[in-house]
């Protein structure tokens, strides 16, 4: 393999952020390929910015070039501008670490995080010079994998994708480099066989070993070409994260990248329960690493990267046992001499969130952000999230009281069941946040962030049918009128049109790949941008592939109905989605199974692996979204209105 | 990520995808307060927030370096972030501005455009003697008794061989030396700069260009400004021009002279005046003028290497 350098240079002059195709960053790997190593070049659908910090294609780029017997590069997708001066020079997609041909590595992988990203992987898969088919694809060619949480559903890429992954990617990555690296050495050729290999992998999905069969327009059976293919593919669970202090060393860009500082996975899974959330859903059951693994790899990777941020990630960092004297240790360590910073994502909404803010934000107070998600109570326990009026009032309170001017909301629109007051709660949720703030500052500044809602596989909604783009335009107009004479709250919304599209791949079954196709070919790549986005593509697509937007996206799915995804399994019972489904119609919450006993989602009993949590007691404050009153006592459920069932659709 | 395609609450769309999905991630660097020529840190002392340090008992260190091979395709920004790692990985006691959002106290000359070389870029980095004593068992570990100005002269000395693995490939500190308070900064007193331009190609044309351009009284170039068309000249920027032309391997090596004020000038618009095509550019040296006579921020002896590097070009 030649480096590509030399034709790669002279258009760097030609494009805007030259140092997106460099490569040179810290903890960059310089492999040795050769005889007895499986080349992989791992790739992220995006761009640089968006691509570098993504953790899971870290972990396996350091998990493979560990290996004796496999060496691993990286590749991101060129901006549009640098797409057109490769394609017109001839040069293809080229990886990161060396500049080498894309198409010359023996396995191309892709994370795949996000639908709208998928024109994208047709669109390197073809710069690589690799046909875009598994069809048309010969033994000279790489193999194509892709994993990621898009993965649960992946029939839309299954006519592109030769081998998907389900779940943590840790363990099966070398699993799967052992058959590619077995297929060489037999040296057949014989790519058929390697698809059947890796068919036999726990936790790999490959398309081209399954019949798919339609009824009137419907899809009725997935099923296994070859006895020796499974019917149902099990995700893949880590049992023990402790196992895997991984990214070691993590990538420092030489650029500006989203998510740009140290970042420490401290627990994986999450149990909240909120039904519309399919991360929460796909990634059961919770384990936390240990304290001490998160203290090392913190001071370490300070250390390290020279960063001054670390963020501490997970589904809902305030739930980690012990997160008090997590975040103590790492700003009290004498080190960093008072001027690291420690960022919680994804925030709980309550008093004892914002302590903890005010713990680590000692000095750059600027913003806090809270998902409630459900604009009234009602809406909230259709969803699951079980926060109550009284958790966000008393943390916007702490967090005005404290020094912020600034709180940011995130909403849904578009959930089941929705009516327009649940929608225009949200306008009121804002104001009273308004109305506490103004009490402690004059210039305060609430901003609620409206998404429109995409029912996702595997999760209790995924039977849902999606509002219509009007319809969630129409909330929209509600939403903005209702804002407009609230001063000191500020209204933002995805575009309506993004989420039809998303949603047209989200639930897709194997015919949408079609779809995916006609709008790449159509041009449509950097879907997830704003500036490229176009839903005309998409809809002309659908006409072009005689499908309907409302069957695809609108439409409620029956329970008898078969999921384009139902061969597939992420642990959960199909029984227990069906049943939450149904209480989700009639407003019952569930509990957080971490504190409380078992449910049965079927996510540690069908796997064998059980929570891995250091505190048997939920953590302070708050009803902590459980809709138990812990002040009181902790184990005493709040009491729901009786509400009679609402028919299933 | 769904995030890219959001709207405000009067319709208009909101950035692009790294803007939305960053979650309003910014990231400032010493460079924005210093673009007006003040010393980083005196920007944002009036505002309200902890107080800084204070200036009477810190030390500076001029540091000159290189930006040489792929590196060159970072910008100025990222080179300035690139230092605030390499300098924490370093566990230097550098000092931090006060206020809401402290910063680490660097100041940068002028501007490399993207895409040039250089083996004469330098910072300024101000470090708290108050604290040379943190740190334990370092090589930045004051003495007993070491007064800060020995300290800041020992800590210069020690920066090429202890900052440049730290540094990524390409950016290698080449000397460094102590400045007393009071000296102006970079900004203040680079007052030209010399650049070695590899121009591929017949010389013939090019030796005509430069002097048909060294004998203009001057040459406008336009460039679009925040949405205007501004015309300058440069001529008065252009201090002097020579080529070195190399007819048997068909290329040129042309040196420029730049002033910095009325502005600098990038080697793209001497390009275009030339009507020519360039090659890779490489800043080779910048100048304070003191009496009558050019000097370099920091002097450094050919014997440490500094043409040995090598640009390119």
């Amino acid at each position: 393999m030649t480096s590509l350098w030399p034709q790669i240079e002279p258009l760097l002059a030609q494009v805007v952020k030259p140092a997106r195709y460099i490569g040179g960053e810290l903890g960059a790997q310089q492999p040795v390929h050769g005889a007895g190593r499986v080349s992989w070049l791992l790739v992220y659908p995006d761009t640089y910015e968006i691509g570098l910090p993504n953790q899971g294609l870290q972990i396996l780029y350091e998990i493979l070039n560990e290996r004796g017997d496999a060496a691993a590069e990286r590749a991101y997708a060129p901006w549009t501008d640098m797409e057109a001066q490769m394609r017109a020079a001839g040069v293809p997609l080229f990886s990161l670490e060396s500049h080498l041909p894309a198409g010359e590595f023996h396995v191309v992988a892709f994370n795949l995080s996000a639908e709208l990203t998928y024109t994208n992987v047709l669109n390197l898969i073809d710069l690589a010079g690799v046909p875009v088919r598994v069809a048309d694809r010969s033994s000279d060619h790489p193999l194509v994998v892709a994993g990621g949480h898009c993965a649960f559903n992946p029939e839309p890429l299954a006519d592109v994708v030769d081998a998907f992954v389900l779940g943590d990617g840790e363990e099966v990555v070398g699993e799967i480099n052992e058959v590619v690296a077995a297929w060489q050495a037999a040296g057949t050729g014989d790519r058929s066989r390697l698809l059947r290999a890796l068919s036999r992998v726990p936790g790999v999905y490959v398309p081209w070993c399954y019949e798919v069969a339609y009824d009137e327009g419907r899809l009725v059976a997935v099923t296994p070409r070859f006895p020796d293919t499974p019917d149902r593919v099990e995700k893949r669970v880590v049992a023990d994260l402790g196992a895997w202090p991984y990214p070691r060393n993590q990538l420092v860009p030489l650029i500006e990248v989203v998510h740009d500082r140290l970042n420490v996975e401290v627990f994986r899974g999450c149990t909240r329960g909120c039904r519309f959330c399919q991360a929460g859903m796909i990634t059961r059951p919770v384990r936390e690493r240990p304290a001490e693994q998160v203290a090392d790899m913190v001071r370490d990777g300070l250390a390290r990267t020279g960063y001054d941020e670390v963020a501490l990630t997970s589904l809902s960092t305030a739930d980690f046992s012990g997160i008090e004297h997590t975040v103590a240790q790492i700003v009290d360590d004498p080190r960093s001499n008072g001027q690291v910073s420690v960022s919680l994502p994804s925030l709980r909404v309550d008093a004892f969130t914002v302590g903890l803010a005010a713990e680590i934000q000692k000095v750059r107070r600027t913003g806090l952000t809270f998902a409630p998600e459900g604009g009234t109570w009602r809406m909230r326990r259709v969803i699951n999230k079980l926060i109550r009026e009284e958790d966000l009032y008393s943390a916007v309170e702490s967090a005005f009281s404290q020094g912020w001017r600034r709180v940011k909301l995130y909403f849904l629109i578009g959930l089941p069941t929705e009516t327009d007051e649940d929608v225009l709660g949200i306008v009121e949720m804002a104001r009273t946040c308004v109305d506490i703030g103004r009490r402690y500052h004059r210039g305060v500044t609430v901003t609620a962030s409206v998404g429109g809602f995409v029912p996702k596989p595997h999760t209790p909604f995924q039977w849902f049918g999606q509002d219509t783009a009007e319809e969630l335009r129409r909330k929209v107009v509600l939403l903005r009128d209702a804002a407009s004479r609230v001063r000191g709250l500020t209204l933002r919304w995805h575009d309506p049109k993004a989420s039809v599209a998303e949603g047209i791949v989200s639930r897709g079954d194997r015919r949408i790949g079609a779809v995916v196709e006609h709008v790449w070919r159509a041009g449509g790549t950097f879907q997830e941008w704003s500036e490229h986005f176009d839903l005309s593509l998409w809809e002309n697509a659908l006409a072009a592939c005689g499908l309907d937007v409302h069957d695809v996206v609108h439409r409620d799915r029956t329970e008898g109905e078969t999921l384009p995804w139902d061969h597939l399994s992420a642990g959960l019972h199909r029984d227990f989605l069906w049943q939450d489904w149904v209480d989700a119609l009639a407003e019952a919450p569930v509990e957080d199974c971490r504190w409380t006993p078992c449910y049965d989602c079927g996510a540690c009993t069908g796997i064998g692996v059980e929570h891995v949590v250091a505190s048997a007691a939920a953590p302070a404050g708050g009803s902590q979204g459980t809709g138990q009153d812990l002040s009181t006592g902790g184990a005493v459920p709040v009491r729901f209105l009786e509400t009679p069932p609402v028919a299933v659709p | 990520m769904s995030t890219a395609v959001d709207s405000t609450a009067d319709g208009r769309p909101v950035g692009t995808a790294v803007g939305s999905t960053a979650g309003g991630h910014t990231v400032s660097t010493a460079e924005d307060s210093t673009a007006d020529g003040r010393p980083v840190g005196t920007a944002v002392g009036s505002t309200a927030g902890p107080a800084g340090p204070n200036p009477s008992t810190m030390v500076r260190v001029r540091a000159r370096f290189a930006k040489l091979g792929k590196v060159r395709w970072t910008s100025h920004r990222d080179v300035a972030r690139m230092w605030e790692r390499a300098l924490r990985r370093a566990g230097l006691p550098v000092a931090y501005s006060g206020g809401f959002s402290p910063h680490p106290l660097l100041s940068f000359g002028l501007a490399l455009p993207t895409g040039c070389e250089s083996t004469a870029e330098y910072v300024d980095v101000v470090l708290d003697p108050d604290r040379s004593r943190t740190g334990g068992d370092t090589w930045w570990t004051a003495d007993p008794g070491e007064e800060p100005e020995d300290w800041a002269t020992r800590m210069a000395a020690g920066f090429p061989a202890h900052l440049t693995p730290l540094l990524p490939g390409g950016v290698d500190v080449i000397a460094a030396r102590s400045v007393t308070a009071g000296t102006p900064s970079l900004q203040q007193a680079v007052t030209s700069c010399t650049w070695r331009i590899d121009v591929p190609g017949d010389p013939a044309p090019l030796v005509v260009a430069v002097e048909t351009a060294l004998a203009a009284g001057s040459l406008l170039v336009s460039r679009e400004r925040k949405g205007r068309t501004e015309v300058d000249d440069l001529r008065p920027s252009l201090l002097a021009m020579r080529v070195v032309p190399d007819a048997a391997a068909e290329r040129a090596t042309l040196t420029v002279e730049t002033a910095t004020r009325p502005r600098g000038v990038r080697p793209a618009e001497i390009a275009s005046v030339l009507g020519a095509s360039f090659g890779t550019a490489c800043r080779t040296h910048q100048w304070i003028e003191r009496d009558g006579s050019q000097e370099e921020p920091v002097v450094t002896r050919p014997a440490l290497g500094v043409e040995m590097l090598g640009c390119a070009s």
